[in-house]
Formats: structure tokens, sequence, C-alpha cells
């Protein structure tokens, strides 16, 4: 798994990768109650606002983490917002996009200096 | 930034794990370890623990306080009971609010609370109107407890079995814990409950005293906005200031007939020209309770629209947030008087797009008051 600085973790899967947002992120959010999801088949750019999370307290973005298309959005989220609190890392991913291009893959960081980003 | 002030109870938010953010000047516990959302649905469901210390504690003495306090404020201050408390706001010339509050007759005084941000000024207007007559002093060894939800009364019994005999609006001086307190029936949440105010150096031994309830959780700012919004109270700065009169916030409710047109003592407070014409002509724009239709939460300053498409902004919101009671998102705002019945379909814009909102009945969740 990789991880952004925007606080997002990326998993291969089948080819796709698929994007959710971190332990950290979701508790320094606070409890989420609003998520808006891009719409399948879009085509995004790396570092692109892609998608919106609500919680109490503000609004903030998602961004794309590569460039590519959203082939599949977790539509879970929308009725029950809170799956992002509860299992971030898990039942609460946002989207699985087919990259155009992998080569940003090597900048994100591991687990160890995503742990050690987040202090 | 400058030094933000602590209140008494500040070393023991960090202890409970609380959240700390600037707030008025002081440093604040936004959170507990709980959260937002569970703290909010703990206070509605038993009872919950809030810090308000940073608000302003004032007392009026002297023979003319009622009267000088008439001066400043369009309620009925004179006709008030012993033992008795009642909400209210200061104006200014111009018909605006200038702060709210809340003002109790203690017999041999007035006991005012008013909101932290505006409490200097409040203490500068009421020396100003009110001395050399009146005597104004401003309470600073004192801190503020609220505590709220259905199962306060019960754990406010357990260290004085008297406050359960009060009613809505009562004040009363009740021994907790060995200290005397001055506690009324009052709050900010649209629950019953209590607010106290209790010498500085008795407050942690208090607040501890009524945290070993299993049923009392502290309460942070945050879930303090959200509960406030369900019950349709404003934010002073937000859904009331300067710029806004109390016809158009719609707090007529809280003007007494005597302090109106035809009443025994009308008008003689500041803006009373403009209040008493507006009473009587109506306002342009009003405050109104907006539900959101999707579940998209519109916050302050979301922009309000009539239709769908094009026009100018009609209107905006004051405050908005999601109600963890209502299990929605909901919001506050001015729209135009003929566009402000209950049921009238309107559209806030959200990051570019209108969304339908209803304006909808205040509270929107029921007050549970003990009258």
């Amino acid at each position: 798994m990789k991880f952004t600085e925007e606080h997002e973790w990326l998993r291969e899967e089948d080819g796709l990768i698929v994007v959710g947002i971190t332990e950290h992120a979701s508790e320094q959010l606070g409890d989420v109650v609003f998520i808006d999801l891009p719409e399948e088949g879009t085509e995004v750019t790396k570092d692109e606002e892609i998608c919106v999370i609500e919680s109490v307290k503000a609004a903030s973005d998602i961004l794309a983490p590569l460039d590519g298309e959203i082939v599949e959005v977790n539509s879970m989220l929308v009725d029950e917002p809170s799956k992002v609190n509860d299992d971030p890392l898990g039942d609460a991913w946002f989207f699985k996009m087919k990259p155009s291009d992998l080569s940003p893959m090597d900048d994100y960081m591991d687990e160890a200096e995503y742990k050690k980003f987040v202090g | 930034m400058a030094d933000l002030r602590q209140t008494p109870l500040y070393d023991m938010h960090l202890e409970l794990g609380a959240k700390m953010v600037p707030f008025a000047g002081y440093d604040m516990p936004v959170q507990y370890p709980l959260g937002v959302m569970k703290e909010h649905l703990h206070c509605r469901a038993a009872a919950g623990l809030f810090d308000v210390s940073h608000m302003g504690q004032v007392i009026l003495r002297g023979a003319g306080a009622a009267a000088g306090l008439e001066s400043l404020i369009p309620q009925d201050v004179i006709g008030l009971e012993v033992g008795r408390q009642r909400y209210g706001f200061f104006t200014n010339a111009a018909g605006g609010i200038e702060d709210d509050l809340m003002f109790a007759n203690r017999g041999d005084h007035l006991f005012l609370v008013v909101n932290a941000g505006c409490k200097e000024a409040d203490v500068a207007r009421l020396r100003g109107a009110l001395e050399p007559d009146v005597t104004v002093e401003y309470i600073e060894d004192r801190a503020l407890l609220a505590l709220q939800g259905p199962a306060a009364e019960s754990a406010l019994a357990k260290l004085a079995p008297e406050v359960a005999d009060m009613r809505f609006m009562d004040v009363a001086t009740v021994t907790l814990n060995g200290v005397e307190c001055w506690v009324s029936r009052s709050g900010y949440t649209g629950e019953d409950g209590y607010e106290i105010s209790v010498p500085e150096q008795a407050a942690v031994g208090l607040a501890r005293a009524l945290l070993s309830d299993e049923q009392v959780e502290p309460i942070g700012l945050g879930a303090r906005d959200s509960l406030r919004l369900e019950a349709g109270l404003c934010l002073y700065g937000h859904d009331i200031d300067a710029a806004t009169s109390p016809v158009e916030a719609a707090l007529t409710w809280g003007i007494q007939k005597v302090r109106r047109a035809g009443g025994a003592r009308a008008g003689n407070f500041e803006g009373a020209d403009v209040i008493l014409a507006q009473l009587a002509d109506g306002v342009a724009r009003k405050r109104v309770g907006l539900l959101p239709e999707g579940r998209a939460p519109m916050r302050e300053g979301t922009e309000i629209f009539a239709g769908a498409e094009g026009g100018e902004a009609i209107g905006h919101v004051t405050s908005g947030a999601f109600g963890p009671t209502l299990q929605g998102p909901m919001a506050m705002g001015y729209v135009p008087t003929d566009l402000s019945q209950i049921g009238t379909q309107l559209f806030g814009e959200v990051r570019g797009k209108r969304l339908p909102v209803k304006v909808a009945k205040l509270p929107f969740t029921p007050a549970n008051f003990k009258r």
C-alpha cells in the first residue's frame, strides 16, 4: 500500500488502484456526515479535486492521486458516510481507478514513511 | 496570535483528552475523545457537562438597576419576579442586536450572563449607561458550567435534591459540593438542564463530582453548536449581529408587551423607534429554518436562490451543520419575508450546484424543557 501527503491510501488490485483515506485523516476530520463521489467513467487528472468529504467540522477535498479513469465508486458511502470513521482502510474505500500513468506511485510513501510523515 | 486565556477547568479538559481550539480569546475544548457526534447524542439521551466559563457574568446592584437595564434592552426587567430568569438582547440605535444575554432577578441584584466575545463591550455599555447610580460588577472569579440533558436533574439532585423542584428559567442559590452556587434551570441545547455559576477554586471539584455520575459525559463546543442549532437557537455574531434587528431575527417573542407600543413602559431602549415600527409594519427579511433535501450540509455563507437556475441570491445561510439527532443537514438563514413561509422551496448553492432546500419550522428537534 502507498500513501500520499494528502492522507490518501492507494492499493493495487487487479490492475486497478483502489483509493481511500487513512485512519489519521479520518480521525482528524471527525465524524464524517456526507460524501460527494465522482461519477463512474470520469477521466481525471492527478491533483484534481474529485471528491468532497464533509465532517461535523468542515468540508475537505480528495484529490485524484493519478491520471486515469474512475471505474467504480463505493456508493455505500453515500448512505453510510460514518463508515469512513469505522473502517477507513477497509470497507470505506472511495473509488477504483484505471491509471494511465503509474509513475507517481514511486514517489508516494510506503507505510513506514507515512507513519513518520504524520508523526 | 495573542495569548489565549484559560478557564479554571483547563487542566481538567487536557486530562480528559480534549482537543482544544481558540474561541473568543480562550483556549476551549471543541471535543473530547467521544467525538462531536456521540457527544451530541449522549447529551440528548442522558446528560452532558459543558464548560462555559468564557462567558461573561455581571451583577447589577442598586435601586435603579432594573429600570437602567430596561434602557438598554427591550425586555421587561422591572416585572421579572425574584427567582426568575429571562432572555434578552442589547440593541443599538439602528435597531440591531449588540449581544444577547440571560438576566435573572436574584432578589437584591440582577445577574447577567453575556457572550464571551462581547463581554468587555457589554460591561462598558452597562457602566456608561448605569453608573454611578447602579453598581456594575464584572465577575471574574467564578466559572460557569452547563449540565444539560434528560439526566441532568437526577445528576444534579444527587448533590442538592432541591434543584429537582426548579422549573425552566427559575434561578436559585444552591450549595453544591459544599460551595454556594448560582443555579438556573436553563441552557443552550433545547434540553432540560442547569447553568451553574461556581467560585473558580471550586469549579474542578464540582465538575468532577458531576462527571462521576455515569450518565454525565463532558461535551465540547462542537456538539454545543449542533445542539443549539437543532434547538433553533441563535449564535451571536452569526445568526444575529449589530446589523440584524430582533424582528428580522424572529425574536419578537422575547419583547414583552409592556415594552411594545401601548405598553406601560413602551420604547425607551436603544433603537426603539426602528424596532417598534418594524413590529407594526413588518420587515423585508426574516430568519428561518432551512432543511436541505439532500445530504450535503449547507454551511454558513451558502447563498440562497429562489430558483434552480439564474437570478440573484435572495438570502444566505448564517449557521449550517449536520444534525446528529435530526440525522441530516440543517441550517438557519435569512430570506425575504414573502419567501419565508414554512415549506417554501428554495435552493442553496453548494460548490457551484443549486441544491433544493425547504423553509422549515424551528426548532428542528422538539424542546424538552421542564416547564
